[in-house]
C-alpha cells in the first residue's frame, strides 16, 4: 500500500515538473520565434470567438439562477435590494473566472489537447523539428499567450452577461426596481475584486491551457493506450485535470488575495 | 577515426540506438556522396526508419558519428544541427502534412518559420514548388482532398521549398501498389536530377530501387551489409545480399502463384 502511494507521489511530482519544463520551454522560445503575431491572433479567435456562445449562455444562466434564488433568500430577510451586491460579487470574486475557465476548458482545452495529440499521432510535430521549426514556439507559445489576454476578456463578458441575467430574473420577473439592484452592483464591486477577479481568470488560462497543450503533445507517452485511443484519453486527463486545477488554484488564490 | 571524404555530403559512422533491450542500430556506418540518389535496402524492422530518424534529430543515437559536409553533428552543437537542419529536408512515410493548412500554407509553412523572406516572396516560391510538381491547380486544397500520389508530391513540394542540399526519404512507396512504386521512385529520381539535391531514401523495394538509385546498400541486423552500386548489388554473392534477393524474388513468385490460383507452401510447413 506504502509502495503504491509513494509511487503515485512521485509520478506526481514527475509530471508537475515535466509540465512546469514544458511551459517554461514554450515561453523561452517565443524569443525569435517568427510570426509570432499571426499565431496568436488566431489562437486567440479559437478560445475567444469560437468559445463566446458557451460563455454568453452560460453566463446569462448563472446570472437569471443566482437573480432568483437570492431574491428568495434575501426575501426572507426583507433585504431585496442587496440583490445586486450578492449577484455581482458571486459573479465577479468566483463564479465568473471559475465557470468562464471551466467552459473555456470544455471548448478550446479539449480541442487543443485532441489537435496536438492528432498532430503527435500523425508525425505533424516531428515534421516541424525537421524542419528546423520549433514545435513548443509553433503550436503551445501562441496558445499559452492568448490565453492570458482571452480567460480574462471571456470571464469579464462572463459576469456582465451574468449581471444581465440577474437583473433579468430579479427586476423584470420578480419585480425590484431595476435601479436599485444597479446601484447596489456599482457599490458592491471594488476594484480589489476586478484585479482578483482577472488574476484568476489569466491563472486559470495559463494553467489549463497548459495542462492540455502538453497532455496532447505528449500524447505518445501515454502508458495505458496507443494511437486513437491515446488521443482519447490525453484529451480524458487534460480535461479531468485542468477542472480540477482550476478549483484548486481557485481556492488558493483565494486565500492569499482575501 | 577516418577523415571524411571530401566528396561526401554524409558520412555516417559506427551509428548505435537500442530501445530498452531491443537493439535497432549495431554499428550502421554509410557514406553518401553528394549530388548522388542513395538506397538503403532492408526488411521491415531492420531498423532503416530509426537510422533516418537519428540522421534528421528525431531521435537521439547512443553512440557513432555523423558527418555533414565533412562537419561531425555533435550530440550538443546547436550551431552545427541548426545549419543540418536548414540544409536538410526529411519525407515522412505517412508525408506528415498538416492537414488543417491548405497546400499552400503547408509549402509555405518552413519559409515562414526559418527564414526572413517577404510574405510575396514566400508565395511567389511556395506557388514555384507547387508549380514544379504540378500541384499549382490544387493550391487551395487540404491534403485530405489530395491523392495518395498528390499527397506524396506536396510532401516533396514542401521538402524541396527551402532548396535543401539532402533530402531523406523515408519508406517513400510503403503501401503503393507496383504501379504507384513505380512512379514515386520515377518521381524521386526526376526530381532528385532536376532540384540536383543528394536523396537518401529508405525502402525494402529492391526493383524500383535498383532500378534509380547511384548507389545502394543492405541493413541487416543493424549493420550495413553491403554498400555499391546497383550492379555490384546485383552481382554480388555475400549471402545475406542473396537471400535478400531472393526473399524479393520468392515474394515475386508467391504472388504470380496466387495470380494462378496455386496453393503456396510457406517455408515453415
Amino acid at each position: 500500500m506504502l509502495r503504491i502511494v509513494g509511487s503515485y507521489s512521485l509520478s506526481i511530482v514527475h509530471e508537475l515538473g515535466d509540465f512546469a519544463l514544458f511551459t517554461g520551454r514554450a515561453f523561452r522560445s517565443a524569443v525569435g520565434s517568427r510570426r509570432l503575431g499571426k499565431r496568436i491572433v488566431r489562437a486567440g479567435f479559437e478560445q475567444g470567438v469560437r468559445c463566446l456562445p458557451v460563455i454568453l449562455i452560460v453566463g446569462m444562466f448563472t446570472g437569471l439562477v443566482l437573480g432568483l434564488q437570492g431574491y428568495y433568500v434575501l426575501n426572507r430577510f426583507g433585504s431585496e435590494s442587496l440583490l445586486g451586491t450578492l449577484v455581482s460579487l458571486s459573479l465577479v470574486r468566483e463564479l465568473g473566472p471559475v465557470l468562464a475557465a471551466l467552459m473555456l476548458v470544455g471548448q478550446a482545452g479539449s480541442a487543443l489537447a485532441a489537435e496536438l495529440g492528432i498532430q503527435r499521432n500523425t508525425e505533424q510535430i516531428a515534421a516541424l523539428e525537421t524542419m528546423g521549426v520549433s514545435s513548443h514556439a509553433y503550436l503551445v507559445t501562441p496558445r499559452l499567450i492568448a490565453a492570458l489576454l482571452v480567460y480574462p476578456m471571456q470571464t469579464a463578458l462572463f459576469i456582465t452577461v451574468g449581471l444581465w441575467g440577474g437583473s433579468l430574473s430579479g427586476s423584470m420577473l420578480l419585480g425590484l426596481e431595476p435601479g436599485v439592484y444597479w446601484s447596489s452592483v456599482e457599490r458592491a464591486i471594488e476594484s480589489q475584486d476586478v484585479r482578483e477577479c482577472f488574476t484568476k481568470a489569466a491563472t486559470f488560462g495559463l494553467l489549463t491551457i497548459g495542462l492540455c497543450a502538453y497532455h496532447g503533445f505528449n500524447a505518445h507517452r501515454c502508458r495505458s493506450a496507443t494511437g486513437a485511443r491515446a488521443v482519447s484519453a490525453s484529451t480524458t486527463r487534460a480535461v479531468v485535470q485542468s477542472s480540477i486545477i482550476v478549483l484548486a488554484a481557485d481556492y488558493v488564490i483565494t486565500s492569499f488575495l482575501v | 577515426m577516418s577523415a571524411a571524404t571530401p566528396d561526401l555530403l554524409l558520412h555516417i559512422e559506427g551509428l548505435h540506438k537500442r530501445f530498452d533491450d531491443n537493439v535497432v542500430l549495431a554499428g550502421a556506418s554509410l557514406e553518401v556522396p553528394r549530388g548522388s540518389l542513395v538506397t538503403v535496402l532492408g526488411r521491415s524492422g531492420t531498423g532503416k526508419s530509426v537510422l533516418l530518424k537519428c540522421l534528421a534529430d528525431v531521435i537521439r543515437p547512443d553512440e557513432g558519428v555523423i558527418r555533414f559536409d565533412g562537419k561531425p553533428l555533435g550530440v550538443d552543437d546547436a550551431v552545427a544541427r541548426a545549419d543540418f537542419r536548414r540544409r536538410c529536408s526529411y519525407l515522412f512515410q505517412s508525408n506528415a502534412l498538416f492537414d488543417s493548412l491548405s497546400a499552400l500554407e503547408n509549402v509555405a509553412l518552413p519559409l515562414e518559420q526559418t527564414t526572413d523572406l517577404s510574405d510575396k516572396e514566400i508565395r511567389e516560391r511556395s506557388l514555384e514548388a507547387l508549380r514544379q510538381l504540378e500541384l499549382d491547380a490544387h493550391q487551395d486544397r487540404y491534403p485530405s482532398q489530395l491523392s495518395g500520389g498528390m499527397q506524396k508530391r506536396l510532401a516533396l513540394a514542401r521538402a524541396i521549398v527551402t532548396r535543401p542540399e539532402l533530402v531523406l526519404f523515408d519508406e517513400p512507396t510503403a503501401g503503393l501498389d507496383p504501379l504507384r512504386r513505380n512512379a514515386v521512385f520515377a518521381m524521386i529520381a526526376k526530381y532528385q536530377r532536376q532540384f540536383r539535391f543528394t536523396a537518401l531514401v529508405v525502402t525494402h523495394d529492391l526493383t524500383e530501387a535498383l532500378i534509380a538509385s547511384d548507389r545502394v546498400a543492405l541493413l541487416d541486423k543493424g549493420r550495413m551489409c553491403f554498400e555499391g552500386t546497383p550492379a555490384e548489388f546485383s552481382a554480388s554473392t555475400e549471402p545475406v545480399v542473396c537471400d535478400f534477393r531472393d526473399s524479393a524474388a520468392a515474394l515475386g513468385s508467391s504472388l504470380a502463384a496466387i495470380r494462378r490460383g496455386e496453393a503456396i507452401h510457406s517455408e515453415d510447413s
